[in-house]
């Protein structure tokens, strides 16, 4: 019997951890060329479950999907320097303007066409939207159960998985059968760093629109070698309903978008001493602000 | 996130020297193995690019996990637990992301699992790796291990040990026992052949060994009974597994306290002979210790990088009389000093690193076939550059080493002092460097050889003919005045041929060489890369007056001064 087929759901993100004064253009939306493009850091986290799957069940696959412009073709890369098999970026101007609903849509095209897939992986939330909606939108739109907030897998075989949720107050332990899409907390362990092996065999895997720009000395090794080959789809490979793409098919408007600089409102005076402290403490418990 | 690498462009700028293309086509053979592994490179272009990314993986994992992890290691240590030592939870963590990136056996051929990296990147990783956790570096570096095994071990050997390296397997070198330190003819530890079993076996006490519970050790034993020198000493392999082995004690140490430093008694270990009897300490073991000793070049100007870096930050951030401290001439005068050194140091260490590389791809290259007469010219000049070259920068990196972590802690003031920032730990950690792999006063031993034998001055002439830019000539022209400075206290020194007068001079003939060859690298960076001129300048300004000092001592100094010498501290115990 052969291993699990596993999807992660990856997503470049601008750095918004690192922001500086350029992060936002007037008109409120985020200024991605101002800020580094990243793997959103709780996808990789789910890659890194994904990668610890394969690592117990021999012939597990990892295969990585990413909907964005031609360079988030490097988060395809990314994951295999650390260990995907292989990966498909969904691309199309067509898709510009996608809000959660029409890109969930996207991605659970593409994973009813790779098909037979045991489990996907996602990150909870990405950093720059903040949602949370693309896991559950994607699972719901294949019909699958999901499990979301997922800290930690506990036991994983062929059959079915238990995983232990990180809630607000506390843990839960759920196991569940395949198929199944697992949103992953950032409570999860890090993501393991790139190979020098995978990263040396990869780094020249590209999208049919890279290769064009590839240097004439390695074109040859994309001929020998189709693990190079990083799969392309767009809006016609999919065969998706174009009202339910891009901002047509994007029922969420900004309305505005305000910039808000926190600031100290009120001040209280808390005497240094033993019942000070103590208040302190009691009152920062009650509004759950610690403990 | 930052990444060791990224952060530093010197190394950089030294992975891409000229001369790492003639080793990078000695080192791949015209791309042989571009078909039959799928990480080798297609061409010197890309070599060097995956080279970068791989020393980025390394940068990132120092930033994110070995550097953090440097005061929690330093605290808890290893321990000894049932006969087992064990690493302090960073270093379990440090080794394990090291492992899971590949980066254990960097150098070994790709046919072994490793990487089939040169010599060069593979010491600017243990430069990184040494800056972010100096202790750690020695876990990590006893690597080089795996070399002496792919130069002397027969083929069984080879097949059985050399692969585990890459899946992570552990190394160590057990060199000392109590009575044999930096004279390792003395060695006791006895090995003796058992027939019926077809086997060496083990019996003694080994001292201060590094990673002393590693997987695979390499020792050095005396296996031909009743001999006393040298030529009665064989190495040998031993395999962890074997469980023959007693760990006494880990030592109690001042610094790089996460790297397990053992006592160990051998109970009749079953060990493999490594390439022929006797050639133990004559051939292995001195060439062990040459990767070592440029390994622990490597390590001394990664620790001198963190302290600078320590330094130069808490000078910003301390303010007294009303401003920041880096602003008084004593405080940048130090810091200005601690940069150009370290950049003279680094660009020796990456010169030794590639004379080093250059011989030993030739040597690759041999095996396979006969090296034309040319080749093997080429071969022997850099392998005899290498021999003097390694222990001068063993030497100065690391006396350099402890002289810019002192500085940087002096930066700190009363701050310095205390456990609270990381310049204590890093002045600890800087202490061994001028001790282990053999001391800087044996490394004169080894380098003196260079002054007499007249390495230095050939190579220092091969640097003379090279060309540079108007604007450097001034230092060309200073450079050339030290040399002649350098050759009248040789002069001086060996006129009389008498011994022990030459053993008294000999450091400072070596430093003397050292300053202007770092001079003259520095000056060639700075053709190759104009923000090298004010360091070269610098460099050559302290050289210069360094050097004229050192004449002016041997000029005062006659051979009766030696008996005065001994005499002071006899008459003092008297």
């Amino acid at each position: 019997m052969k291993g699990l087929k596993i999807i992660v759901l990856a997503k470049q993100v601008p750095d918004t951890r690192n922001v500086g004064k350029d992060a936002m253009k007037a008109d409120g939306t985020v200024n991605r060329s101002a800020l580094p493009a990243i793997f959103n850091p709780e996808d990789l986290q789910a890659l890194e479950q994904a990668l610890r799957i394969k690592d117990q069940i021999p012939e597990t696959t990892v295969t990585t999907i990413t909907m964005g412009p031609v360079r988030a073709a490097n988060i395809i890369r990314e994951a295999l320097y650390r260990g995907a098999d292989d990966g498909v970026l969904i691309t199309d101007r067509r898709f510009a303007g996608s809000d959660t609903l029409a890109t969930s849509y996207a991605l659970s095209l593409a994973a009813k066409k790779i098909g037979k897939f045991d489990l996907i992986v996602c990150g909870r939330q990405a950093i720059d939207g903040d949602t949370a909606q693309v896991g559950p939108q994607v699972a719901e739109k294949l019909g699958i159960p999901q499990v979301t907030y997922v800290e930690e897998i506990l036991e994983v075989n062929k059959k079915k998985i238990t995983v232990k949720r990180r809630l607000e107050n506390g843990v839960e332990t759920l196991v569940a059968p395949y198929p199944l899409l697992l949103t992953v907390h950032g409570s999860a362990p890090e993501c393991r760093s790139r190979n020098a092996k995978l990263l040396m065999k990869f780094k020249h895997a590209c999208t049919p629109a890279e290769l064009v720009r590839e240097a004439e000395d390695y074109l040859r090794l994309h001929d020998l070698h189709d693990y190079l080959d990083i799969t392309e789809w767009n809006v016609d490979d999919l065969n998706a309903d174009l009202t339910w793409l891009g901002l047509k098919g994007s029922p969420t408007k900004v309305q505005r978008v305000e910039n808000i600089v926190f600031t100290v409102k009120e001040s209280i005076q808390v005497k240094p001493d033993k019942e000070g402290i103590d208040g302190l403490m009691k009152e920062l418990i009650a509004h759950h602000n610690v403990g | 996130m930052g990444n060791f690498y990224n952060d530093n462009s010197d190394l950089g700028f030294y992975l891409n020297h000229p001369d790492v293309q003639k080793i990078i086509e000695l080192k791949e053979r015209n791309f042989s193995e571009k078909e039959s592994f799928d990480y080798a490179p297609q061409n010197i272009e890309d070599a060097i690019d995956s080279y970068e990314k791989v020393l980025e993986i390394v940068g990132s994992i120092c930033e994110e996990t070995i550097a953090p992890n440097a005061e929690s290691v330093d605290q808890e240590g290893p321990h000894l637990e049932e006969n087992e030592v064990l690493y302090a939870k960073g270093t379990e963590e440090n080794y394990a992301k090291l492992v899971q990136a590949g980066l254990i056996g960097m150098t070994l051929p790709r046919k072994y699992g490793g990487l089939n990296f040169p010599i060069t990147p593979y010491i600017i990783a243990g430069e990184m790796i040494s800056r972010a956790d100096a202790g750690f570096a020695n876990i990590w570096g006893l690597q080089d291990c795996a070399e002496t095994i792919h130069e002397f071990a027969t083929q069984e050997l080879k097949d059985k040990y050399l692969p585990l390296f890459n899946k992570g397997a552990t190394a160590a070198m057990d060199l000392t026992e109590p009575d044999a330190g930096s004279d390792l003819q003395s060695v006791a530890l006895r090995a003796y052949y058992n027939a019926d079993k077809d086997q060496w076996f083990l019996n003694g006490v080994k001292r201060f060994i590094t990673n002393g519970d590693a997987d695979v050790s390499l020792v050095l034993a005396r296996s031909e009974e009743g001999s006393e020198d040298a030529r009665g000493l064989s190495l040998f392999l031993y395999d962890r597994n074997e469980h023959a082995v007693t760990i006494r004690r880990i030592e109690s140490k001042l610094g790089i306290k996460g790297s397990p430093t053992c006592e160990l008694v051998f109970n009749d270990a079953p060990a493999y002979l490594i390439g022929n009897r006797r050639m133990g300490l004559i051939k292995y073991v001195m060439s062990l210790m040459n990767s070592a000793r440029l390994g622990v070049g490597g390590q001394a100007i990664g620790i001198a990088e963190a302290a600078y870096r320590e330094a130069v930050k808490y000078a910003h951030e301390r303010a007294q009389f009303g401003k920041a401290i880096i602003q008084f001439p004593a405080v940048y005068e130090m810091l200005t000093n601690m940069r150009v050194r370290i950049a003279a140091q680094r660009s020796l260490l990456y010169e030794t690193a590639r004379l080093v590389d250059t011989y030993k791809a030739y040597l690759e290259v041999a095996e396979d076939r006969k090296l034309e007469k040319e080749e093997r010219m080429d071969q022997k000049k850099h392998q005899r550059y290498a021999d003097v070259f390694t222990p001068l920068l063993k030497l100065t990196a690391s006396e350099t080493c402890n002289n810019i972590a002192y500085d940087a802690l002096q930066v700190h003031g009363g701050a310095g002092f205390m456990k609270d920032f990381p310049i204590e730990r890093i002045y600890r950690d800087a202490r061994i460097t001028s001790i282990y792999e053999g001391t800087s006063q044996l490394q004169v031993v080894a380098a003196i050889k260079g002054v007499t034998t007249g390495s230095y001055l050939s190579r220092i002439r091969e640097y003379e003919e090279m060309q540079v830019n108007p604007e450097l000539d001034h230092l060309k022209k200073k450079l050339a005045r030290m040399t002649a400075t350098y050759e009248e206290a040789i002069a001086l020194v060996t006129e009389n041929e008498d011994q022990e007068f030459v053993d008294f001079h000999a450091r400072r003939l070596v430093e003397m060489a050292g300053n202007i060859i770092m001079g003259h690298l520095l000056m060639l960076d700075a053709q190759r890369d104009k923000s090298f001129k004010y360091l070269a300048e610098l460099f050559i300004k302290i050289g210069y007056a360094e050097n004229d000092e050192k004449l002016s001592y041997i000029k005062e100094s006659e051979i009766r001064d030696l008996g005065t010498y001994r005499q002071v501290i006899e008459d003092y115990i008297a």
